[in-house]
């Protein structure tokens, strides 16, 4: 499990999160839903140690991370799987590389045994004979895919991903939801997801959090989202034309 | 205020740079990368350019030495030291600003934006020694080949006008080229070469590392790279003569 209590942050004198606590659950998908600029990235940036919160502790297990020392950190990142939003692959490296990276900086497994893991993760994620490829022969969804074998690679307990699906089909964009959800189980990972696609939050948010500039709005299930009164989540949960079909009741500001 | 900030800042980087490597055989593997990327791949415009340098130098020397009271061969012997002591270390370290800086600056800039950086730091890697480490290192090791390299096809490009031209003739400027020879100043334009690989490197690494923003902030880190690194080659090139000579 992670804990977030009254986390703050802000940018040359500008709050981006102010006073955020949220518990995050393992074995479950936890959504972070907001804007754009509302402060999510900020937010999960800040949970996986590459922003110091100006305020506030967070902590992963039971640990403090926000106290621990670099060294005590590094323990804990090489637990945490993370899936960026335009995937992060190391462009200079094969898909092959680029899934064996962890592996080759903090394993001393065999060459084959290594290949064999990464070919279980690039099955796992049903992409095959694109070993020797290079993210730039690669499509969007299958950039994102190659993200998530990269990051289960060293059995992660903490997965997060940052607007996985972004710029994907709707499709592909399922695909991935369920592909994140399964792995989430399979794994039993703490998974922390950054999004603003109402469909993911819909598939696959066990807990959904709405931030809302920089401040913790709104918490609920998927399911207590599309009866909540609070205006700030309807506005942005029903914004969508296709949402305000089927809910023409709810009042959108 | 900006230049004792950004100057903190380098120094701050430089220690995450030199500490504790992360694994040495992958650091060994990233080595022999970047000697082939920065340094083998820059041999081609070092010869290129030592060798006009060279040939242009021989004919201006001759020029400037119409004085029959001047023996001939001190042609071969000034092409030699100032190759020695200036072009081939300094002349090549600027270019080397310009073609390794900009190249270093561009790479970790575009790793900056599009978050493999941000991605080897959540996994628990030291970005700043895993990326930058073995630059300087490659550099530090190569930079002096390169410098020998200028001054042997400096010389030679000298040789071919004493060949070819009636400047001088090739008995004569190979005379020279043996004569008085101080060995010194093969030492003084390796440490020199030595230094500015340091600084090259670094302070390109650095305006790399720390872009945010987008593309066009890249090329502009890009272009600071060049310039502050050919700026401060420059001054080091004043403080180490006046040290070293």
């Amino acid at each position: 499990m992670i804990e977030v209590r009254n986390i703050s942050k802000s940018f040359n004198g500008s709050v981006v999160l102010n006073n955020i606590s949220a518990k995050f659950e393992r074995g479950k998908t936890n959504l972070i839903i907001g804007q754009s600029g509302s402060g999510k990235t900020v937010l999960l940036k800040t949970i996986v140690g590459l922003f110091k919160p100006d305020n506030g502790d967070i902590y992963y297990d039971n640990i403090n991370f926000t106290r621990l020392n670099t060294k005590e950190k590094k323990n804990i990142r090489k637990q945490i799987g993370m899936i960026f939003q335009g995937g992060a692959l190391f462009d200079s490296c094969t898909v092959e590389e680029n899934v064996k990276y962890p592996l080759d900086m903090f394993t001393d497994k065999s060459y084959e045994e290594k290949i064999e893991i990464v070919n279980y993760c690039l099955k796992r994620v049903n992409l095959i004979n694109t070993n020797k490829m290079y993210p730039s022969q690669l499509s969007g969804g299958m950039i994102k895919r190659v993200a998530i074998a990269r990051a289960i690679v060293l059995n992660p307990s903490y997965l997060f991903c940052d607007e996985p699906t972004t710029g994907l089909d709707p499709k592909t964009a399922g695909l991935i939801d369920a592909l994140i959800k399964e792995i989430t189980i399979e794994y039993n990972t703490t998974t922390i997801i950054n999004t603003h696609d109402m469909n993911s939050v819909l598939e696959i948010g066990d807990k959904v959090i709405f931030i809302n500039r920089g401040t913790k709005s709104w918490e609920g299930t998927k399911e207590e989202i599309l009866n909540s009164d609070n205006d700030e989540l309807n506005n942005f949960v029903f914004a969508a034309k296709i949402f305000q079909k089927f809910f023409p009741n709810k009042n959108i500001v | 205020m900006k230049f004792l900030y950004n100057l903190g800042r380098y120094f701050i980087l430089l220690k995450r740079v030199f500490e504790r490597p992360e694994k040495q055989s992958i650091y060994r593997r990233r080595f022999f990368d970047e000697i082939e990327k920065l340094g083998l791949n820059s041999i081609g415009i070092v010869f290129i350019i030592s060798f006009f340098i060279g040939a242009v130098l021989t004919i201006q020397t001759a020029y400037n030495m119409t004085n029959p009271l001047f023996p001939r061969y001190l042609i071969g012997l000034g092409v030699r030291d100032s190759l020695l002591l200036e072009f081939s270390s300094t002349i090549v370290a600027l270019i080397l600003a310009g073609k390794v800086g900009s190249g270093i600056a561009t790479e970790l800039g575009t790793m900056r934006i599009t978050e493999q950086i941000d991605a080897l730091e959540i996994m628990g890697i030291n970005s700043a020694s895993y990326l930058i480490f073995p630059k300087i290192v490659a550099m530090i090791v190569f930079n002096p080949f390169l410098t020998l390299i200028s001054n042997i096809v400096g010389i030679f490009g000298g040789l071919l006008v004493a060949v070819f031209t009636d400047y001088t003739n090739p008995s004569e400027f190979i005379f020279g080229l043996q004569y008085a020879f101080t060995p010194y100043y093969l030492v003084y334009a390796l440490i020199k070469s030595v230094v500015f690989a340091f600084l090259i490197t670094t302070i390109s690494a650095f305006y790399g590392y720390n872009v945010q923003g987008g593309a066009i902030d890249i090329s502009k880190a890009s272009t600071v790279a060049s310039v502050q690194s050919s700026i401060f080659v420059l001054t080091f090139n004043l403080i180490l003569t006046n040290l070293l000579l």
